[in-house]
């Protein structure tokens, strides 16, 4: 079966074949990612050939000269992360006739890494992320003698099968949109071995861990788009585990930050009224005393009172409200 | 047809013109919206991160109202439809999480039994309303504004509780509507992209960045303006943009239309019966495109 392949080729020398056209930047905020020069080859290949055996039999058969990182061809090294058609995606993972649209299927490196050369993106962003979270366990003392396993409940270690399942591809963070816009944003694959560590029962150091992750740049700096949830092709999830770490650093009590006012001032206008009261919810989540951080949202606020786009000054409760309120007490929990 | 509306708190709130003009479209689409009232706040996936329970009794009651009507569930915005679709897979498929539900609201007379389906206003225009009725409700055509569609995250991930993994077409039905009211849909990265809005209250700056970008992208590939299926989208693009323009340093000056108002202009209502004389940013500019004023 014939599948033509449209690489974004970049080189720092700046050589290029005749043939390569040159594409359009990227748009904002990937503006400053190098303009890459379109090459297309077409190849033939088995229908269930993947986008990875195209890029080998090109690199082997029509142009040595073309960069790309790859080793077990099995979606278990990590190393074959890139954009195929705008979206990241392991390419020994990706079928070709699945991507190919219009017979086509453009590959390149993502423009929210640094690129090197052609396919091969610079993972230091991402492994200074990984690190920064302390992706180690810290034993709770004592420790087991040295011939002996410290044994923990089959159950707590079900729930960390999904963070270590990770292979450390990077994909998640190639499209996370926090990262495109916020290279100090801890990204998803860190916060999700994040959570793998601070939520093994044998680590001591849990409390400090949730006062780090709450931190700028972290839990609560996830915008929720669930692209790593979407992308990741290992199951992972990492905004699941983003959430179950919010969840576990406001039980531990820090909740001096907008996430968790956010959510107290979002459960006190449901719990009264049904409802979300908009008009309370802004000033709250953003903190009464906070007169900077109110300053900032007022000039907002004026031109949406300007539009007649203010809530109703008066807040409706649902009718029935009653039922939510027993609805709340019945659960218990943070809301009560 | 007879459905269950579910207009969203946003609609009744600080998105007024959303509220009005899905209920002035619904004639012509021959939609009998039957309103749940009573119906409680999804919890915006705000409530479920820190409380699950409490979220999953909450949705599971509003699905159970909208069983009890014995018709679809109809939102009209995106998040809305997000959270109930992601409650409503897990309540259908995990029983002890259902008979939990169940138990915290059956003193209310209520009980979900797992059946109710849960669709956005424009899935309902594709699968249920129809093409052809939705074109022969078309009394002016939209042609010659170029039109971003601005689907955000919601009603597009995670695909399996949403049914995209049975519909993939349900990823186009933007693209397709605007070239079906005459306009030109304009193909741009930010369309499938975050808005911002969920994190504009921890990280400001970055959150308007992130929708700003998108907007200027859409400008830069020759967008009139940007439509959405989503209020809370509507909120950062169209109530943030001059912040968002100050922040970028650039002007942005694009209106955001919400879906029902861009329906109503194709089936003959005016601007000012569609709110379009209330958005933070005008829409006159684009008006003008198509003869029209506010």
């Amino acid at each position: 079966m014939q599948f033509t392949i449209e690489v974004g080729r970049y080189n720092p020398e700046g050589v290029y074949a005749d043939d390569a056209q040159p594409g359009l930047p990227f748009p904002p905020p990937w503006d400053k990612s190098p303009v890459r020069r379109y090459q297309t080859y077409t190849v033939d290949l088995p229908e269930h050939a993947v986008v990875l055996d195209a890029l080998i039999a090109i690199r082997e058969y029509l142009d040595p000269s073309l960069a790309v990182r790859c080793a077990c061809r099995s979606a278990i090294c990590g190393s074959c992360g890139m954009w195929i058609n705008g979206h990241a995606n392991l390419a020994c993972k990706s079928k070709l006739a699945a991507f190919s649209q219009g017979g086509k299927t453009r590959v390149e490196s993502p423009p929210s890494m640094p690129l090197i050369r052609d396919l091969v993106c610079d993972m230091k962003p991402f492994w200074d992320k990984h690190l920064a979270v302390r992706p180690w366990l810290e034993n709770k003392q004592p420790t087991p003698p040295a011939d002996r396993e410290y044994r923990v409940p089959n159950a707590s270690m079900e729930e960390l099968i999904q963070e270590v399942s990770c292979i450390s591809c990077g994909v998640c963070l190639m499209d996370c949109e926090s990262f495109a816009v916020d290279q100090d944003f801890l990204g998803p694959q860190a916060l999700a071995q994040a959570y793998r560590y601070a939520g093994d029962p044998r680590d001591d150091k849990t409390k400090e861990r949730l006062g780090q992750y709450s931190g700028p740049g972290g839990i609560w700096d996830c915008t929720h788009c669930f692209e790593c949830v979407q992308q990741c092709p290992k199951g992972v999830a990492p905004l699941d585990q983003i959430l179950k770490l919010r969840k576990m650093a406001v039980d531990a009590g820090f909740t001096h930050n907008p996430g968790t006012r956010h959510a107290d001032a979002f459960a006190e206008s449901v719990k009264h009224s049904g409802r979300l009261n908009e008009l309370t919810l802004m000033p709250k989540s953003t903190g009464l005393f906070n007169i900077v951080g109110q300053l900032k949202t007022l000039p907002s606020a004026i031109n949406m009172a300007r539009a007649g786009k203010l809530p109703p000054l008066i807040h409706k409760s649902i009718p029935g409200v009653e039922r939510i309120r027993k609805i709340f007490q019945r659960v218990g929990g943070r809301f009560k | 047809m007879k459905v269950a509306f579910y207009p969203g708190c946003v609609s009744k709130g600080a998105c007024p013109e959303l509220y009005v003009s899905a209920r002035l479209i619904a004639e012509p689409l021959g939609l009998e919206l039957h309103e749940l009232v009573s119906a409680p706040c999804t919890g915006a996936g705000v409530l479920s991160e820190q409380n699950r329970e409490l979220a999953d009794a909450l949705n599971g009651l509003t699905l159970a109202m909208a069983e009890a009507e014995g018709a679809d569930l109809m939102t009209i915005c995106s998040t809305c439809q997000g959270v109930l679709s992601d409650h409503n897979f897990h309540l259908k498929n995990d029983e002890a999480r259902r008979e939990k539900a169940n138990a915290t609201i059956a003193d209310q007379g209520y009980s979900y039994g797992g059946t109710a389906t849960v669709k956005h206003l424009l899935w309902m225009l594709f699968e249920d309303i129809g093409i052809e009725r939705v074109t022969a409700s078309i009394k002016r055509k939209l042609t010659g504004l170029k039109i971003a569609p601005f689907y955000g995250c919601y009603i597009l991930r995670p695909s399996e509780a949403l049914g995209l993994r049975e519909r993939p077409e349900r990823k186009t039905y933007l693209n397709q509507l605007i070239a079906l009211l005459g306009a030109e849909p304009v193909e741009y990265r930010g369309a499938t992209k975050c808005c911002g809005f969920p994190m504009l209250t921890f990280n400001r700056d970055k959150a308007l960045a992130m929708g700003g970008n998108h907007i200027i992208e859409a400008k830069e590939k020759g967008a009139d303006l940007l439509v959405t299926p989503c209020p809370l989208c509507h909120l950062n693009l169209d109530g943030q943009q001059p912040d968002a323009a100050r922040v970028l340093k650039q002007d942005i000056d694009v209106p955001i239309f919400h879906l029902p108002q861009l329906l109503g202009l194709a089936f003959g209502f005016e601007p000012d019966e569609l709110r379009l004389n209330h958005h933070v940013v005008s829409t006159k500019g684009a008006l003008e495109k198509v003869e029209l004023k506010v």
